[in-house]
């Protein structure tokens, strides 16, 4: 029996209500996640961006010979409770590097204290009324200012809270990073080439197989304990050093790297193996002149996305130690080291109003380095991509 | 070596009742000959007691309708089969008196000369240079550079292909036309100066045109190799080859001169599959 143009398109009506229905709802989802992105976005923002910028006082510093041992003695009293307490170190190691400056004066800007910072940025504050109408006067006068923090990008961590910076954190994660990768990319693409290209397909090398894949979605800090337990205690890597770190994370990145690897070997037609294999190369030959250079890129896209998720962890560096106050930049693999996410969750834990945009520049860095290792990851793949 | 008509009285050979005739006035030097050879991919026979002798310097066709085994077989001369896991084989496939299948003999070896070219053109995602030149490097066939163009001259020159590719050798292999692509693979295989061709289907992914001038430079080069090609055309077959083998179920139903084959088929089944009525 036929149907009639009215009948079907009755029919239809309900149908085209469905999906409509369905179209609205999931893009309403999406607007929700861009919404929460927005938001996030806007509140790192607006809370660290601020952080990039200090308040200082622009004074006269008298290098005089008390001010050798005490570098508060160097400024006028009334300053004094305005001006960071760095100084009591800082000018005098400045003398004893530069004695000929002693006996002479110049007129400088000098870091003022997180207090006045906070309050130039209209922030809750401890400063007294008489404080606040002195600062305002120079204000006027230009003699109090915000600059750029070059302390926040050119220092390590301090209980000061105007003196912290994140310096010591970068270079801490530079280093684990290193370690994470020299070790977790060699091991996890042979792994990959091995099972992949090598291994038979037998009942244990597809338990191997199902225990890796089990391994991404073990939680991080059973990762922690067992550098904890295996570098630090049995083998003796130092605590808190980019070493333990690095191993650490290393044996978190290793699945993530297999995988990736697995898959952009996967992805390497067959009919480029049979074509190597039909001119005589041997197993190693095909692998090392045909497949890898194909699966090369998404070999570095996917080693890219574990190492970003590497350096985005705070929990397995909780318990090597690396979660600690580390005033100075590391020298060595194996000296105690921060590593940035760590750095702030540190300073969410300091009391201060002043650390609360500390935390949040901090994650805007971290936010950035992060953006910019996924953008690197995806321009790597847009150029090597299918080169032919 | 001069090759008698079949014969059946080496160990590895049984005594059946294979269809097995050739062409008595032509007599050419042996190149594999194959004898009792089983094949099977986990638990299903694939090739049944297979005997052959092929011919060298001659282009030998395998026809069959679908699944019947023919590209197996071919996969079995330069032992291609070994990349699939499950398959097991027996028998004797046997070149220059050794047994390609036996411990000692190295695969690499093997497929060094034995060439392949497969049914759709696969050049490697490299220059056109690279494409002719990479194997025989790998091969320490040429040493110094200038060997090395003049080695990929001759085999593009052979394939056909030299003229239409000579001012582009540096751009990828893949930017050729697919009949191009098809002649580059078989000017890589013949780069490393093999005995044996072997060719899966070379022209199904072909148009026309293309398909004809691979079938022109076939009978260019069986004037120095020995080719084995799968065909699912017949017409192709009878224009090609000089010997033809007819595959069905895994076993060679007829093999014979491609003239007496296609004129005069013994079995019953070759004919009905040659005049069109089944495959």
């Amino acid at each position: 029996m036929s149907h009639s143009f009215d009948e079907i398109s009755q029919q239809l009506k309900r149908r085209h209500r469905k999906s409509a229905r369905l179209k609205w709802i999931s893009m309403g989802a999406l607007g929700l996640a861009g919404l929460f992105l927005v938001l996030f976005f806007a509140d790192m923002l607006s809370k660290g961006l601020p952080a990039f910028q200090q308040a200082y006082i622009n004074t006269e510093v008298r290098y005089t010979e008390e001010a050798s041992r005490d570098g508060r003695l160097a400024f006028e009293e009334e300053l004094l409770p305005l001006i960071s307490r760095t100084v009591v170190r800082v000018i005098p190691l400045q003398l004893r590097n530069n004695p000929e400056m002693i006996g002479t004066s110049e007129q400088r800007w000098m870091l003022a204290t997180s207090e006045v910072d906070q309050y130039l940025k209209g922030h809750r504050n401890r400063l007294s009324d008489e404080e606040k109408a002195e600062i305002d006067e120079r204000v006027a006068t230009g003699q109090v200012d915000l600059r750029f923090n070059k302390t926040f990008f050119g220092s390590g961590d301090s209980k000061i809270a105007e003196n912290a910076g994140i310096l010591s954190a970068v270079v801490g994660t530079i280093m684990t990073m290193i370690v994470t990768l020299l070790i977790s990319f060699p091991i996890g693409v042979m792994t990959a080439i091995y099972l992949e290209e090598f291994a038979p397909d037998n009942r244990f090398t597809q338990l191997i197989e199902i225990n890796i894949n089990n391994l991404a979605a073990i939680p991080s800090i059973l990762f922690g304990l067992l550098g904890l337990a295996i570098f630090i205690n049995f083998f003796g890597v130092p605590r808190s050093s980019p070493l333990a770190g690095g191993m650490t994370l290393a044996l978190m990145t290793l699945p993530v790297i297999i995988i990736a690897t697995r898959t952009a070997l996967r992805s390497v037609p067959d009919s480029i193996r049979h074509a190597a294999f039909g001119v005589g190369c041997s197993r190693w030959q095909v692998v090392r002149d045909h497949v890898l250079p194909l699966a090369m890129p998404g070999i570095m896209t996917g080693s890219i996305i574990g190492l970003a998720q590497a350096m985005g962890e705070t929990a397995p560096l909780i318990i090597v130690g690396m979660v600690a106050f580390i005033p100075d930049v590391s020298a060595s693999f194996t000296q105690a080291a921060t590593v940035m996410p760590a750095q702030i969750f540190t300073w969410s834990g300091e009391p201060e109003q002043a650390f609360v945009e500390k935390t949040a520049g901090g994650i805007l860095v971290l936010l950035s380095v992060l953006i910019s290792l996924n953008a690197f990851a995806v321009v790597l793949r847009k150029k090597f991509e299918r080169r032919w | 070596m001069n090759s008698q008509a079949p014969v059946m009285n080496q160990q590895h050979a049984p005594d059946v009742g294979q269809p097995y005739t050739r062409n008595e006035q032509a007599c050419h030097d042996l190149s594999i000959r194959v004898r009792d050879l089983n094949l099977w991919y986990g638990k299903s026979q694939a090739l049944k007691g297979l005997n052959i002798d092929l011919f060298q310097k001659n282009v030998t066709a395998l026809i069959g309708p679908s699944g019947c085994g023919k590209s197996t077989f071919l996969r079995c001369l330069n032992r291609m089969n070994d990349l699939i896991p499950s398959v097991h084989i027996e028998g004797l496939v046997e070149m220059d008196g050794q047994d390609v299948n036996a411990g000692k003999m190295d695969e690499v070896a093997l497929r060094r000369r034995v060439g392949m070219v497969f049914q759709k053109p696969n050049p490697f995602p490299k220059s056109i240079y690279e494409n002719i030149a990479y194997a025989p490097r790998m091969h320490d066939l040429v040493s110094r550079k200038a060997d090395q163009d003049e080695l990929v001259e001759k085999a593009l020159r052979d394939a056909g292909l030299w003229n239409e590719v000579k001012d582009k050798l540096q751009e990828p292999g893949t930017s050729l036309s697919g009949g191009q692509q098809q002649r580059l693979c078989i000017a890589r295989a013949i780069a490393v100066q093999p005995d044996v061709i072997l060719m899966d289907e070379p022209t199904s992914a072909l148009d026309p045109i293309s398909t004809a001038t691979i079938e022109d430079l076939m009978d260019k080069l069986k004037e120095q190799f020995t080719i084995v090609t799968v065909t699912h055309n017949m017409q192709q077959a009878a224009r090609v080859a000089d010997y033809t083998a007819f595959f069905h179920l895994g076993e060679i139903i007829e093999y014979n001169d491609t003239k007496v084959m296609f004129s005069t088929p013994a079995q019953k089944k070759t004919e009905d599959y040659i005049s069109g009525r089944y495959g």
